[in-house]
């Protein structure tokens, strides 16, 4: 604020540089570790005089983090495309038809979000393997879209109702346009800025769960991203380099997006969090 | 945590004028045009609602998780629960990793937000920093820290020895590790907390402030009687966040203690998981499930209904 005179500006500024530097404080320990050869037992805190790149070469190689990026990237763009076309076709309808039925489907969505995903686990599972579906990565995809289709509906169906004009819909239908083809061509491309905010939603979550990955994705051809992690964690955690650089390499893509389109992140991941 | 997010805000805004009605009237003859959400209706259906119901009834089982047989018990795995010491080691630590990260995150959340809504220098790259750690798998940031408190080779004890002291086993100390736990996933998501904070100090006019100011109102009463009142929207938001965040808490136990030792760490999730997959006990995994769904239920409810109600007297 105006007020404030240069010397506590300069403080406070101070403080914002303490506080960041604390935050990173974690970030570089990742590097460091990651950058050392494998003998070398020196500090943490120092930073390796030769850098030693090697690590994330085989890291990369045993872990099969290549084989797990694919999967991880598969099971978010086509949950986040699935999610995308039924969340806001689900969403119209709710939003602009009040009738009972579609007050108590709506109601119905509402209440499931309540439902932590953890405690239907357990039926959950065996639903899977009784439907054959175990290690493939189409349930992780189903699972991910219908966990995350109530937020998303809710997002959908509340910026349809508060910002697309009704007239615009009722002006097509009089030129004869079909319900598809007026959601599709006139109200769909009004809702980006949900669809972009449910595109990061849904790319951040999903590519970083673990919850249902680690249940249904056991097996090596399909394991994503953190089941690859914790599993070379777990045969490796006395080769700390090692595992270092596997992280580095694992959460490099979600940092540098976020890097790139910050101010997008920020306001999506809060619309998920909290409405309006 | 974001679908938890969500129960806080389902109000809706309320357009009804009587034009309006007599629209909906003339609708409900047209349709509900419900094949639109017959595909996302049957996904959640199959894959959320079924299994929920399931879930209950297979808490009346003694069912293994694998063979095809298995009775109906009555009440027993509920009686056993309600018995078992683990039980409520895990519910007391699920509670300290909700309500211990909720305390932590809103206090810290709030100074961030206080600090960096300034007209400073480098509030850009500090608020950037801080949040980093939100779009980072939990799984991971678990890791991260593990390469921090390790016994062997971790930074904390490289740090130690270098000071002169001796070496802890941080991660392996129940009485610590705990602390651990809440510490690391404050540390991730308090950066979420920050923005809400900082949307809400933005929201809040600066005619409030100058008009106090003119009263010669000192910076603290100004907090308690303008900032703080007009926050509330934001501390109830932050609240339910944090608390049903915490209390579902999964990755990053898994990757910093495994839960131990024993199961000292162990949250309801991990425990769940535990019973399920490591000790064949799928009717009483359930049961532990329904009871972890009933305590989520109640607090974030609790919670929500408490400040929304502070925020109605502010």
């Amino acid at each position: 604020m105006d007020y404030m005179n240069r010397k506590n500006k300069w403080l406070l500024s101070g403080v914002a540089l303490l506080i960041a530097a604390f935050h990173l404080i974690p970030f570089y320990i990742l590097i460091t570790t990651a950058l050392k050869a494998r003998g070398d037992f020196s500090s943490k805190w120092v930073f390796p005089n030769i850098m030693n790149f090697a690590n994330f070469k085989e890291a990369w190689e045993m872990a099969s983090l290549g084989n797990a990026l694919t999967n991880t990237a598969i099971i978010t763009t086509v949950s986040a495309f699935l999610l995308i076309v039924f969340g806001s076709l689900a969403a119209y309808p709710l939003a602009r038809r009040q009738t009972k039925l579609n007050k108590f489907v709506f109601m119905f969505f509402i209440a499931v979000m309540v439902i932590p995903p953890l405690t239907a686990l357990v039926p959950l599972y065996k639903l899977v393997v009784d439907i054959g579906m175990m290690n493939t990565l189409e349930i992780a995809i189903l699972n991910n879209v219908a966990s995350f289709l109530p937020l998303t509906i809710f997002l959908y169906s509340g910026f349809i109702r508060s910002t697309i004009p009704r007239e615009l819909e009722e002006a097509a239908k009089i030129d004869g346009a079909s319900t598809l083809g007026i959601f599709f061509r006139i109200v769909f491309p009004l809702l980006k800025p949900v669809t972009a905010s449910i595109l990061i939603i849904a790319c951040v979550f999903i590519w970083n769960d673990y919850q249902f990955a680690i249940f249904f994705l056991q097996a090596e051809e399909v394991k994503t991203i953190t089941v690859a992690l914790a599993g070379f964690f777990g045969e490796n955690a006395n080769r700390m380099n090692l595992v270092a650089a596997a992280a580095i390499l694992a959460v490099l893509p979600m940092v540098v997006l976020f890097l790139l389109l910050q101010k997008h992140f920020v306001k999506g991941l809060a619309s998920g969090s909290v409405k309006g | 945590m974001v679908t938890l997010l969500k129960i806080a805000t389902n109000r809706q805004p309320n357009t009804d004028s009587s034009i309006e009605v007599k629209r909906n009237r003339k609708k409900r003859q047209e349709s509900s045009l419900w094949w639109m959400y017959l595909p996302a209706l049957a996904a959640i259906c199959f894959f959320i609602f079924y299994p929920f119901l399931n879930g209950i009834k297979i808490s009346f089982t003694n069912w293994n998780g694998f063979s095809q047989s298995y009775d109906y018990i009555g009440f027993s795995q509920y009686a056993r629960m309600l018995k078992d010491p683990d039980t409520w080691l895990v519910v007391k630590n699920t509670l300290l990793y909700g309500v211990g990260s909720t305390i932590l995150q809103n206090i810290i959340g709030l100074g961030y937000a206080l600090l960096l809504n300034q007209s400073i220098r480098f509030k850009n790259f500090t608020r950037t920093i801080v949040y980093l750690p939100v779009i980072i798998s939990p799984l991971i940031m678990g890791y991260i820290f593990y390469f921090f408190f390790a016994f062997q080779g971790g930074a904390l004890n490289d740090l130690l020895v270098f000071l002169g002291l001796d070496k802890i086993n941080a991660l392996a100390d129940p009485k610590v590790n705990i602390w651990l736990i809440v510490f690391v996933n404050t540390f991730q998501f308090v950066g979420i907390a920050m923005i809400i904070y900082l949307a809400g100090l933005q929201s809040i006019s600066k005619d409030y402030y100058e008009a106090v100011q003119i009263d010669g109102a000192s910076s603290f009463q100004q907090f308690k009687n303008i900032t703080l009142p007009m926050l509330m929207p934001s501390i109830t938001i932050n609240m339910v966040i944090n608390i049903i965040g915490g209390l579902k808490l999964f990755d990053v136990i898994i990757s910093l203690t495994g839960g131990g030792p024993g199961y000292a760490s162990q949250s309801m999730s991990t425990f769940m998981y535990d019973l399920y997959f490591n000790r064949q006990d799928a009717g009483y995994a359930a049961t532990q499930g329904v009871f972890m769904a009933v305590i989520i239920l109640i607090l974030s409810l609790a919670a929500l209904v408490y400040f929304k109600r502070k925020e109605i007297e502010a």
